[in-house]
């Protein structure tokens, strides 16, 4: 089956993200997601939440149930049918994981949680032997489960935590980023690929170079760049790199850490239990391999599974299209916002990816989200995890409109209307 | 948009425009922060206790039209009632915003509140100055937040 319509192309005015013009036939698209056919306070869902989490195609949804019926079972110890097929569906996922980012080795490929757990288990384990002086280099601009992880190892550990700047339009100040970098006493510089708050696409790779040049490894939050652009790891050649399946059109509840493999095998484990040992006894136990040694216990087996099927449904469409429509997309979107009076936009970064974030002028951002939704449109109204950006601008929270490969430029019609509405409603 | 005027009505949106008691009391007996932390939203609420008595009451922040409309509608009632009365009242309140029990009798204007129990996902923002209210009372020194 065929993603791609041979006519009526998108309209697309260049941006610094996609080179590509998107040929994607969206209705085929749309057709896949069975919650997009349902209504919501009476009207069609324009679900445009996606940065939060998007919707998941019946292919993830069917995965999961059909692990269930047809084969699960616990891996990576029965010698049974079932077992077998499980861990090879399981383990073949970790193969498609290492393909997606273009990782050396699926050895290098750790299933957990969610973003923030693959954050927690860097902090964790590669920060266990910081110690008092050590510093850890985050941006302004990150999301609380790239700050958190790091103030609790700080606190653990006596080590600082720095915080490189951005300027008015949402843009990492390189030069400052650089000056922190150069104190002698940095471990570990952490930073966003995108932000989730501003829509901003750091430049990540300009920021590993920087920081390898001085012997500091990165970890790259990627929880919302990896639905909106491809993602080479070898290329960007950063040492760890988190991302959530949820966000990504598969299941919640499973999440991804790449590292470097000679990093990992000489980390100490995160967690222990069953599935990351090879020898226990009561006096010592001798670790797994990797990545066993980072996954203890039983984990999201059908969820991961489901993830596997998010990734290969992602891939066959194209993330150079899809990067290519939401840009559109957010095109689209900017251009209609900024004819809005009172109206502001957070987040003008030249290069800006699949989200917009504003305040309106008299109505706060909760309001303008619960009038939306009676109009079948869902945002997001709050400070989205990253109150230090909120604080940036001096705004206690901004309503966020946030785009995925399934929305349409109709559905970005209906949330402009119902802004209006809100004018409206409050008189403004 | 007919529903959504049972949550936005009239008095809520005037509160919301012109708050009234929106100011700082320089010397206040109680003071406390409530802080909504779904959203960000901070209240500040002052009040001048005599003799068992809320003399005055004030509030101060920024939250949306439901948080500003409740807390400048709380300043109003409060104002002139014993604090005995005060506990009394943030139930009866917030039985008024969730409809878990029988609806109280003369809450007078705060009833225009109701309409927050069909929008679950906004309650505490009703409730935020409610609970600021009762924190300065019982001498709370950090903000007390709605969760």
């Amino acid at each position: 089956m065929s993603l791609h319509s041979a006519t009526a192309p998108l309209p697309l005015t260049p941006l610094t993200s996609a080179t590509t013009r998107s040929t994607l036939d969206i209705a085929r698209i749309r057709a896949e997601f069975p919650i997009l056919r349902r209504k919501v306070h009476d009207k069609p869902l324009v679900y445009l939440d996606n940065a939060a989490s998007v919707q998941k195609p019946k292919a993830v949804i069917d995965a999961i149930s059909e692990c269930y019926t047809g084969y699960y079972a616990n891996i990576h110890r029965g010698v049974h049918l079932l077992s077998e097929r499980s861990t090879l569906a399981y383990e073949g996922t970790r193969e498609k994981v290492r393909a997606f980012l273009n990782a050396a080795s699926t050895q290098e490929i750790i299933f957990t949680r969610n973003a923030t757990e693959s954050i927690n288990l860097v902090a964790s384990s590669f920060g266990s032997d910081f110690k008092p002086g050590d510093e850890v280099v985050i941006t302004g601009m990150e999301h609380h489960s790239n700050i958190v992880p790091w103030q609790l190892l700080c606190q653990r550990t006596g080590a600082t935590l720095k915080v490189a700047p951005f300027t008015e339009t949402g843009e990492l100040i390189l030069e400052e980023y650089e000056r922190l970098l150069d104190s002698g006493r940095v471990k570990l510089a952490a930073f966003v690929h995108i932000s989730n708050a501003l829509g901003t696409v750091n430049p990540v790779k300009r920021m590993t170079e920087l920081a390898h040049a001085r012997g500091i490894p990165v970890l790259i939050d990627g929880a919302q760049s990896v639905p909106h652009l491809a993602v080479d790891v070898q290329a960007l050649d950063c040492d760890f790199y988190a991302f959530s399946s949820h966000k990504v059109y598969g299941p919640s509840g499973v999440g991804v850490l790449y590292g470097k493999k000679a990093l990992l095998q000489a980390m100490p484990p995160y967690q222990g239990g069953g599935d990351m040992i090879s020898v226990v006894t009561f006096e010592k136990t001798e670790y797994a391999d990797l990545p066993n040694k980072f996954e203890a216990g039983t984990p999201n087996i059908a969820d991961v599974i489901g993830l596997g099927v998010a990734l290969d449904w992602l891939t066959a469409i194209g993330l150079d299209q899809v990067a290519a429509h939401e840009h559109a997309l957010l095109e689209h979107a900017t251009r209609q916002l900024r004819e809005i009076p009172g109206l502001r936009i957070m987040g003008t970064a030249r290069d800006k990816a699949a989200l917009v974030a504003f305040t309106l002028q008299g109505a706060h951002p909760h309001d303008i989200g619960t009038i939306l939704d009676r109009e079948g449109v869902a945002i997001r109204a709050g400070h989205h995890c990253a109150q230090p950006v909120m604080q940036h601008y001096g705004v206690p929270a901004t309503a966020r409109a946030s785009f995925a490969v399934y929305n349409t430029h109709d559905e970005i019609d209906a949330l402009i209307k119902a802004l209006w509405k809100v004018k409206e409603m409050f008189e403004l | 948009m007919s529903d959504l005027r049972d949550l936005y009505q009239e008095v809520i949106m005037d509160h919301n425009k012109r708050p009234r008691n929106f100011r700082i009391i320089p010397q206040p007996t109680h003071h406390a922060d409530g802080l909504n932390p779904l959203c960000g939203d901070r209240i500040s609420v002052y009040l001048d206790v005599k003799d068992g008595v809320i003399q005055d009451i004030s509030f101060q922040g920024a939250g949306c039209a439901i948080s500003s409309a409740s807390a400048s509608l709380m300043t109003e009632a409060l104002k002139g009632k014993p604090v005995s009365e005060v506990e009394y009242l943030v139930d009866a309140f917030h039985t008024v915003v969730t409809n878990d029990g029988e609806c109280p009798k003369n809450l007078g204007k705060l009833n225009v509140l109701a309409g927050v129990r069909d929008y679950p996902s906004r309650v505490k923002c009703a409730t935020l100055a409610w609970h600021a209210v009762r924190a300065a009372l019982e001498q709370h020194k950090d903000p007390v937040a709605t969760e």
